[in-house]
């Protein structure tokens, strides 16, 4: 199999704090997994290893290896590449104070890419795929940040896609919007793993049963299972996961 | 109890008193300056004052054309300001976004201490060290000039731009900087094309703010600029700035109750004016801009 995003053996410590515990798990091309478990268990933190974010966190210290492609992220591959390749989504909206057309052309532009008519191709191309387009264009030069949150973060979303990477990382895209725009958000994210591999934080059991082919759940910074996710919600294998999916605990 | 309240109301009379005192000093400066000015303009026309292109106040054929002094304040403000600006800004970048906190801890205090140098000690720079130094390049440079009181009153400002641009730079949310480094952009990226734009109304604040102190600086000026009030935009010649004429006639011996003595205040308001307008211009901009990113 050619998985698409390898964890292997992983490990990485926050000072002396140990965040993840000897993590090993291979992830699918064009699949949407998804990573649960109680807060502080290390889900946002394997995450950001796949696109080196963590790299920003002074004292962050990793061991094992996470391979892209089959490429090692950390060694092989310079680091503002991979994160072309592997884009991100934050919780929070985060659109830059920019017009909604240049948020969406920022990562072109710092490729070098300043051809007016490619970018206004591109620009719709990710704002069609964000499910944004028709809401925003006629306003296109409107500022980021007069849109609603749930249009901001699809914004975020377009705007991460307009570099075109292979993989998406997404920490808990909806957490912070209504239940109409939790929706528009999930049916994209299905939507989007026709053309990427999409990994997503949540600590909604029902979103991650409902966006999700595969599901792995954290605990403690151990990954204590993963599988299919059908499998896995209706009849996991470990106890821990079986107490976490009926409530028990978290 | 009633003990602590006659307390609490004398130390909130004695705080209002307080700032009343600064707004009467305000209203009080802004008066003297008015009327004698209006004493002023009722000798010399508005129009020469702001078309005749000599002054000449002192001599006896007489001319009251603010514009060389105007020039010559403008002149050594904008060289002042083409130093200080891409030099503190760059500082301001270098410390947010690349120097360890440590560093930044140690190196701001130190550049503060730029702005604390007594400015005579500055001038006495410009005069002694700068002008000779930069006359080994440029031979036409005059003894007093421009060029170079105007270059090393760029350097006292620099604190005031890096300063207050660096607390603009440091508010802008990380969120911001996440998205930025998460698309694959590299620090410079980030820093010129998210953060100095998000920063953009603070850093435009610390400009405006070193431009108004540089506008009025005295002492530099005068003593390493001349006192020739001369129209001209070469910053190779010696010229006169309006606060430098105004120590000059000060300082002489011009009787009080004088015309010459009231073109003192007629300059005088004529740089309050600028100095108002841009204060005004940097609190329009802090109001419109401050709610941003709450
Ligand atoms: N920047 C950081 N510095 C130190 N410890 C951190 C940092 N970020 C997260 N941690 C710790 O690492 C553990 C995992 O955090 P995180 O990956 O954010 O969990 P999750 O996303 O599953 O809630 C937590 O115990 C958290 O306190
Ligand atoms: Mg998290």
């Amino acid at each position: 199999m050619d998985y698409k995003l390898e964890a292997k053996n992983a490990n990485l410590w926050y000072g002396n704090k140990q965040a993840l515990k000897d993590i090993t798990l291979s992830i699918e091309p064009n699949s949407v997994t998804a990573f649960i478990g109680p807060s502080g268990c290390g889900k946002s933190t394997l995450l950001r290893c796949f696109n080196r974010m963590n790299d920003l966190i002074e004292g962050s210290r990793i061991k094992g290896e996470f391979l892209l492609d089959k490429a090692n992220i950390y060694k092989d591959i310079e680091v503002y590449d991979l994160r072309k390749r592997v884009g991100m989504v934050f919780q929070k909206p985060n659109p830059f104070p920019k017009t909604i057309f240049e948020n969406v052309a920022y990562g072109l532009r710092i490729n070098g890419i300043n051809d007016k008519k490619l970018l206004a191709e591109k620009v719709e191309w990710s704002l069609k795929n964000a499910a944004l387009w028709d809401e925003v264009k006629d306003n296109l030069n409107n500022s980021a940040l007069s849109l609603s949150g749930g249009q901001q973060q699809r914004l975020c979303i377009a705007r991460t896609l307009a570099v075109e990477p292979t993989v998406v990382l997404m920490d808990e895209p909806a957490s912070a919007l209504d239940p109409i725009s939790t929706a528009k958000i999930e049916d994209l994210i299905y939507e989007l793993k026709n053309k990427f591999t999409i990994v997503i934080v949540t600590h909604n059991m029902q979103q991650a049963a409902r966006v999700s082919t595969k599901t792995a759940f954290f605990y403690l910074g151990e990954l204590i299972e993963f599988d299919e996710t059908k499998k896995l919600f209706t009849n996991p294998e470990e106890e821990k996961t079986q107490n976490y999916i009926t409530g028990r605990f978290g | 109890m009633i003990h602590m309240r006659t307390k609490e109301k004398a130390i909130e009379i004695l705080m209002m008193a307080c700032s009343f005192l600064t707004v009467l000093t305000t209203l009080g400066i802004i008066l003297v300056l008015l009327i004698d000015s209006i004493k002023f303009f009722s000798e010399v026309s508005i129009v020469d004052f702001f078309t005749d292109t000599q002054w000449t106040p002192l001599f006896s054929e007489k001319h009251f054309g603010i514009l060389p002094l105007l020039t010559g304040t403008l002149l050594t403000t904008f060289i002042a300001v083409l130093v200080a600006v891409p030099l503190g800004l760059t500082i301001a970048i270098y410390l947010n976004e690349y120097a360890s906190p440590k560093f930044t801890n140690i190196v701001k205090p130190i550049l503060e201490v730029l702005a604390a140098v007594p400015t005579v000690v500055y001038g006495f720079f410009a005069l002694q060290f700068v002008t000779p130094l930069l006359q080994q390049f440029i031979p036409d440079l005059r003894g007093f000039n421009a060029l170079s009181p105007g270059l090393v009153m760029g350097v006292m400002i620099i604190p005031y731009i890096t300063s207050l641009s660096e607390d603009a730079l440091r508010a802008v949310p990380s969120s911001l900087r996440e998205a930025s480094y998460g698309m694959g952009a590299t620090k410079f990226q980030t820093a010129f094309k998210v953060l100095v734009p998000a920063a953009s109304s603070g850093i435009m604040v610390s400009i405006i703010l070193a431009i108004s102190r540089a506008l009025g600086e005295t002492m530099i000026v005068a003593i390493a600029a001349g006192q020739e009030p001369r129209l001209t935009f070469n910053p190779k010649e010696s010229v006169e700035t309006i606060t430098t004429y105004i120590v000059q006639v000060s300082m002489g011996d011009v009787p009080q109750d004088s015309l010459e003595y009231r073109t003192i205040f007629a300059a005088g308001l004529t740089l309050f004016l600028f100095t108002f307008i841009l204060n005004n211009i940097s609190f329009w901009i802090r109001k419109k801009f401050q709610n941003k990113y709450e």
